[in-house]
């Protein structure tokens, strides 16, 4: 499968996005508003293969889009198969989950079809999160 | 030191066998999570209303006013609270005409739709630690989410009849390697939104249709899908733990009911069981206790005098979604966090009402904003762990703070007061 896009000569990609818990995330989702948090929910998760087409490097930082919106995250490198990403439940995976529920009133939390890019833009603090909803 | 055994009020697990130092707050047996709870934490600090400092009274009664003059208020959360508070919630949500929601329907409810249609074949946690030879976790990661299930219960845990590790076979179910997977002797990896499928196809063999199935499906082997029918056949007592792997992906309920098919199939042949991992320790009670109370788990609707169930109209999201409440009361739990976007654009326009121990997202959008003490350290009440079983949590620190069953109690009285 090939998933590399290449758009007006910026490279990105297209991932199938999986939201969940973590255990970093677990253990500090009773102080939300601490670094901690912020830390543990930042991020995408890319596959190697993925995370190379992209020519990222640790500390980079990925704009992600989803026809629900978008947001800029940390990409970082972990054991996935290409084409699926992961980013911890929390804030910045709500901002590109789908609302749709299809009749069970749970929302589309896992199997969001987006796109990701490497960007230079700031990831926005959780309070910026809520403030720009 | 006063060391105190308590039940921890984290994850479903409801651990019961751990410790607490209470004088030099430092716990034993604790995982990661259920150290984290168990940790001095910030506080919200005193009632607020719109940002200024009041009493518990003065808080409660705007918060009665708010409710009282809603048309239709959202009364969403109560999944990390005990079944005293969330028993008088319900008798609140109704008294308002309101919405009960709780934090299932962002999370297991799902698995309740199909249980509706299919029942449940399941077992307690101690049977599974006990018999169980054979455990798949499907979707599901509890070395991430509960961490110390595996070891109490279901991978390492010593049984009666099944000793140890050695003992059981380990399968794991999932779209990505997780570090439940590294610690399988199988781990079947399947494409993101093919679980239906996948249970679909092991039905089919195990009734004795292997040549309908196709060489791959969802990305898994059929060869694999005949070695893990045949597991499944010759289990003495097999367990299914799923997750929000196939809850929250495509098919949803659709996905529980098949897999609950698969499991009563499989009765046929021999004892196996399906359970879900749910998540926070009460969120059993938050769908057990309106059950008892009303007849629904959630998407509970009272604007006609009588309940309703509906879940496309009556989930938090879905209320949200299409504007349909003109205030909220947020209890034990943060919607502004684990809601997508668009349904929390909608919290932002409305007066919210927060009762939690922590400040939290939801905090930054809530008007009148009410701290509880926390359950299981700071008070005590009943929760039902993830297989139903209840237990007596304990307070064992004196707290400033109210119980939620003391604040929802107090709002409920100022709610008759105010409806005379």
């Amino acid at each position: 499968m090939n998933n590399l896009l290449k758009n007006f000569g910026e490279i990105m990609i297209e991932v199938e996005i999986v939201t969940g818990r973590t255990l970093d995330q677990g253990a500090s989702v009773e102080e939300k508003l601490s670094e901690k948090y912020f830390n543990s929910v930042n991020f995408i998760e890319l596959s190697e293969e993925d995370f190379n087409s992209l020519n990222l490097n640790d500390g980079d930082k990925v704009k992600v889009t989803t026809k629900y919106g978008c947001v800029t995250v940390y990409a970082k490198k972990a054991k996935l198969p290409k084409g699926l990403a992961f980013i911890p439940m929390g804030p910045y995976a709500n901002q590109i989950t789908g609302i749709d529920t299809e009749g069970t009133g749970m929302p589309r939390f896992k199997g969001v079809r987006g796109k990701v890019e490497k960007t230079e833009e700031r990831v926005p603090t959780i309070k910026e999160i809520v403030e720009a909803i | 030191m006063a060391l105190k055994d308590v039940i921890c009020t984290f994850c479903g697990s409801v651990c019961d066998d751990v410790q607490f130092d209470t004088e030099n707050y430092k716990g034993k047996k604790f995982c990661k999570l259920g150290s984290s709870k168990f940790s001095k934490k910030e506080r919200i600090k005193s009632p607020t209303i719109e940002g200024r400092e009041v009493s518990y009274e003065e808080a409660i009664n705007k918060a009665a006013e708010i409710l009282v003059e809603s048309k239709k208020p959202l009364l969403y959360g109560w999944a990390s609270t005990v079944n005293e508070a969330i028993r008088l919630g319900v008798i609140l949500a109704e008294k308002v005409r309101g919405v009960y929601d709780q934090s299932a329907s962002v999370c297991h409810a799902p698995g309740t739709l199909a249980v509706i249609e299919e029942g449940l074949p399941g077992g307690t946690l101690g049977s599974v630690k006990n018999r169980a030879d054979v455990v798949i976790f499907w979707g599901s990661n509890p070395m991430e989410a509960h961490p110390r299930h595996g070891l109490r219960y279901s991978i390492s845990a010593k049984g009666l009849l099944v000793k140890g590790r050695k003992d059981r076979k380990i399968i794991v179910v999932d779209v990505r390697p997780t570090t439940t997977s590294r610690l399988a002797d199988i781990f079947v990896q399947v494409s993101p939104g093919y679980d239906y499928l996948v249970l679909s196809a092991l039905r089919a063999i195990i009734s004795g249709n292997a040549d309908v199935v196709p060489e791959m499906v969802g990305g898994v082997k059929k060869d694999t899908l005949l070695e893990l029918a045949e597991i499944m056949k010759k289990a003495k007592y097999g367990a299914i733990f799923y997750g929000l792997g196939i809850t929250q992906s495509r098919g949803r309920d659709r996905n529980i009911e098949n897999a609950i098919k698969l499991v009563q199939l499989l009765n046929r042949i021999t004892r196996w069981v399906i359970w879900p991992m749910r998540g926070h320790y009460n969120v059993v009670g938050a769908g057990e206790v309106p059950a008892w109370e009303v007849g629904y788990q959630y998407a509970i609707d009272f604007s006609r005098g009588y309940p309703r169930f509906f879940p496309n109209e009556f989930t938090a999201v879905e209320v949200l979604r299409r504007k349909d409440c003109d205030s909220a009361l947020i209890i034990a739990s943060d919607p502004v966090a684990h809601f997508p976007k668009d349904a929390v654009k909608h919290l932002k326009e409305i007066p919210v009402i927060q009762i939690d121990p922590h400040p939290n997202m939801t905090t930054l959008v809530a008007n009148v904003i009410i701290p509880s003490a926390i359950a299981g350290l700071e008070a005590d009440g009943t929760v039902y762990r993830m297989d139903c079983v209840p237990l007596r949590v304990k307070k064992v620190l004196d707290s400033p703070f109210w119980s939620d069953e003391k604040i929802i109690g107090e709002i409920l009285r100022r709610v008759e007061e105010l409806k005379g």
